[in-house]
């Protein structure tokens, strides 16, 4: 491969061998101007386990309700009971959002003052009685752990029940990013930490929940916090080999502002090639299309990704951090994403069987 | 990773400064995989202008007339004559928007307008000369090849004379618009009126004799197939051999919005097209020294990608701008948004004048 930084060449030696790279190889990813030499590196890992198929999944975003007793910096979603904009949805209306067409549901939601398990445990349940053959994703490792702290049941109980409820996956969020600075710096220290975060996944992974993992980037962490966010969830991989796909989440600065302005397309299409690269152990890398818009998602199909995630219909949490995309699209806009980059569209369900092979 | 024949050999011609032939051209738009398309035309964009520098110009768009007899097929913003949205501006009011530009310290305005049969040589004469007088900081990019035509046949002068006219008014640069594809068969589909590719070449042609700068531009995705895109460029770059008049290529996608080609095509073509159509321009179009991506036309964060796909130019600030406006395609930017951005992709902001002078490194 010719690349115009010549470090590279040393990478995509070892990448090309099936070995794995290091943290050093990791930083100079995201460090080198030579954007597309890591975009063909990571195009050609990709390639060479998917060749020219994107998944996406008909799904249904559900967030129960975005009271939480959190104040992270960079949440535009929270709301204190009380204040304007909070909500809390009922098991009816929950139950009634699930469409027919649906594959997925996704549910995710501020961790509630005073909700019991056992209404978490019902919301699973109602969901899965009404629409038994709707594969449900929900709750983050970071709501896992809250169930913990706010009523002493651990993960491993609350999983096992909620898995017999007939929740099928897990979600990958709250990971945020993993470091200790930016936990005080952004006030996130009340959540799972990366150890706690890592370790619930694990556990998930044992009763057979397979997850995914995710990481925020684009405000004020370095580039080696996100390499060590990398390697962490590798070496969770290797551990319990329940990941089955990592999105990386770019910040929405909303009202927040952290920074002055979305983190530019070019920082989001080298962080999915990087991650392509460093995570080898990974089956599937993510081009989110809520945070990164339809036309980077469409790029970061030669970047690396080999899943755009799905049709949504009312994703809340980054939009209500300013998100600049629709709350939903239509399969025919995934379609559209997909095929301008000259990739076969391939539908799938919450755990990556293929449903159809759109060609 | 294996890469295909064509591609080393199109690797080593580039590496060797040899040109591309048709061939080639038709590997780069219809088969070579977008990345290694990208990384080639990076390398040529690099081999041109060595410095990690991107340009702007501060500029405005107005348009002085929206009435036109040419009907294209492509066209959102014109009107017939009498038609009640039909307007025409007079030569003050073209001046105060000058001067509206001129005080957001624009230096260049590009002015263009419809083929209005109506307008005397002396109305765009006066433009010239007053904008020269009254505004010397600002370049007048007037008039595009059909509208200098269409001065030609109201004034019953050849093009060569009108462009002579035009230079002794101050006038030393022409946009490129109203190409579209230099393509007999496409021109003939979606703007008839406007005739053959020799139509717009031969005014850019005695543009350059006499001492013009001009650019080419391209507007693609509608009805064009990759022989009539090779067939724009090898007019581009055969004309560009005999007098090396063309500053930059500029090529922007068809917005299909209330034209009368919407109702066969509904999408503009997204971002992969433009960004092949802007790297493999690079790398074909070997004797133009610029190429222009745009925030404007594909939006900002498309126009961030293709500083990396062999783009070196950013464009305007576009403080006014009605083409797109009318085909419901709506963008704005400020200077301090522009630099930042550039600045974002990782590379250095310079202002530019319209000949691509540099102005200022930020």
């Amino acid at each position: 491969m010719h690349v115009s930084d010549p470090r590279l060449k040393r990478v995509w030696d070892r990448a090309e061998a099936g070995e794995r790279l290091s943290r050093e190889d990791g930083l100079l990813l995201f460090e080198t101007q030579d954007l597309l030499g890591v975009g063909r590196m990571a195009n050609a890992l990709k390639a060479r386990r998917e060749g020219d198929r994107v998944y996406f999944v008909m799904n249904r975003h559900i967030t129960p309700t975005n009271l939480c007793v959190l104040s992270c910096r960079f949440c535009d979603f929270a709301r204190k009971k009380g204040q304007t904009g909070a909500y809390e949805h009922t098991i009816e209306d929950m139950v009634a959002m699930v469409k027919p067409d649906c594959r997925e549901v996704h549910i995710v939601g501020g961790h509630h003052p005073d909700w019991p398990f056992e209404y978490y445990e019902r919301i699973i349940g109602a969901i899965h009685a009404a629409h038994p053959q709707v594969q449900i994703k929900a709750f983050t490792a970071a709501e896992i752990d809250y169930f913990w702290r706010r009523w002493k049941i651990e993960p491993k109980e609350s999983l096992a029940r909620l898995q017999a409820a007939g929740l099928q996956s897990m979600p990958g969020g709250g990971a945020e990013i993993f470091s200790a600075r930016l936990a005080r710096l952004l006030h996130y220290t009340g959540k799972a930490d990366p150890d706690r975060w890592c370790e619930i996944h694990g556990i998930a992974h044992a009763l057979g929940i397979k997850t995914n993992a995710t990481m925020l980037y684009g405000h004020v962490e370095t580039m080696a916090e996100r390499v060590d966010h990398l390697v962490r969830v590798r070496e969770q991989q290797d551990r319990s080999g329940g990941f089955l796909t990592f999105i990386p989440l770019a910040y929405q600065v909303g009202t927040t502002k952290l920074v002055p302005r979305l983190t530019p397309p070019t920082d989001s299409l080298r962080t999915i090639a990087a991650a392509r690269l460093l995570l080898d152990n990974f089956p599937h890398i993510e081009a989110y299309w809520v945070v990164l818009g339809e036309e980077t998602t469409s790029i970061a199909l030669h970047f690396g990704a080999d899943d755009v995630n799905g049709t949504l219909e009312d994703e809340r949490i980054q939009h209500m951090a300013g998100a600049d995309t629709p709350a939903g699209v239509a399969r025919e806009q995934l379609f559209r994403m997909i095929r301008d980059a000259g990739k076969i569209p391939v539908e799938r369900d919450a755990l990556y069987n293929v449903v159809r092979v759109w060609n | 990773m294996e890469l295909t024949a064509r591609a080393e050999d199109v690797r080593a011609k580039v590496d060797g400064g040899a040109r591309l032939d048709r061939a080639d051209g038709h590997w780069l738009l219809a088969e070579a995989p977008l990345l290694e398309l990208g990384s080639l035309a990076q390398a040529a964009r690099f081999a041109r202008i060595p410095e990690r520098r991107v340009t702007f110009v501060i500029d405005s768009n107005p348009n002085y007339t929206n009435v036109c007899i040419t009907d294209c097929q492509f066209c959102a913003f014109y009107r017939r004559p009498g038609d009640p949205e039909a307007y025409t501006l007079t030569v003050d009011e073209v001046l105060a928007k000058i001067e509206s530009a001129a005080s957001r310290g624009a230096t260049t305005v590009l002015l263009q307008g419809g083929h209005n049969p109506a307008l005397p040589l002396e109305y765009y004469l006066s433009l010239v000369r007053e904008t020269r007088r009254r505004f010397p900081e600002v370049t007048p990019h007037f008039f595009t090849a059909s509208e200098i035509q269409t001065m030609a046949t109201v004034s019953r002068l050849h093009v060569g004379q009108v462009l002579d006219r035009l230079y002794q008014a101050g006038q030393r640069t022409l946009p490129g618009g109203g190409a579209e594809i230099l393509s007999t068969r496409v021109r003939t589909r979606i703007a008839p009126k406007k005739g053959g590719p020799a139509a717009w070449l031969d005014v850019h042609r005695e543009a350059h004799r006499r001492g013009f700068k001009s650019t080419a531009t391209m507007m693609y995705g509608h009805v064009e197939q990759v022989d009539d895109v090779l067939d724009h460029w090898e007019a581009v770059r055969t004309l560009q051999d005999e007098h090396r008049g063309f500053t930059a290529f500029v090529p922007w996608s068809f917005k299909p919005g209330h034209t009368l080609l919407e109702k066969w095509i509904k999408h503009y073509q997204g971002p992969n097209a433009y960004l092949r159509m802007l790297a493999a321009a690079r790398l074909y179009l070997d004797n133009v020294d610029h190429i222009q991506a745009s925030w404007f036309s594909e939006g900002k964060r498309v126009g961030q990608i293709a500083l990396h796909f062999g783009a070196d130019d950013w464009g305007g600030t576009l403080f006014e701008e009605n083409v797109h406006k009318a085909a419901a395609y709506v963008n704005t930017i400020g200077v301090e948004e522009m630099i930042a951005l550039i600045r974002d992709t990782g590379f250095t902001p310079a202002q530019r004048t319209t000949e691509y002078e540099l102005l200022k490194t930020y």
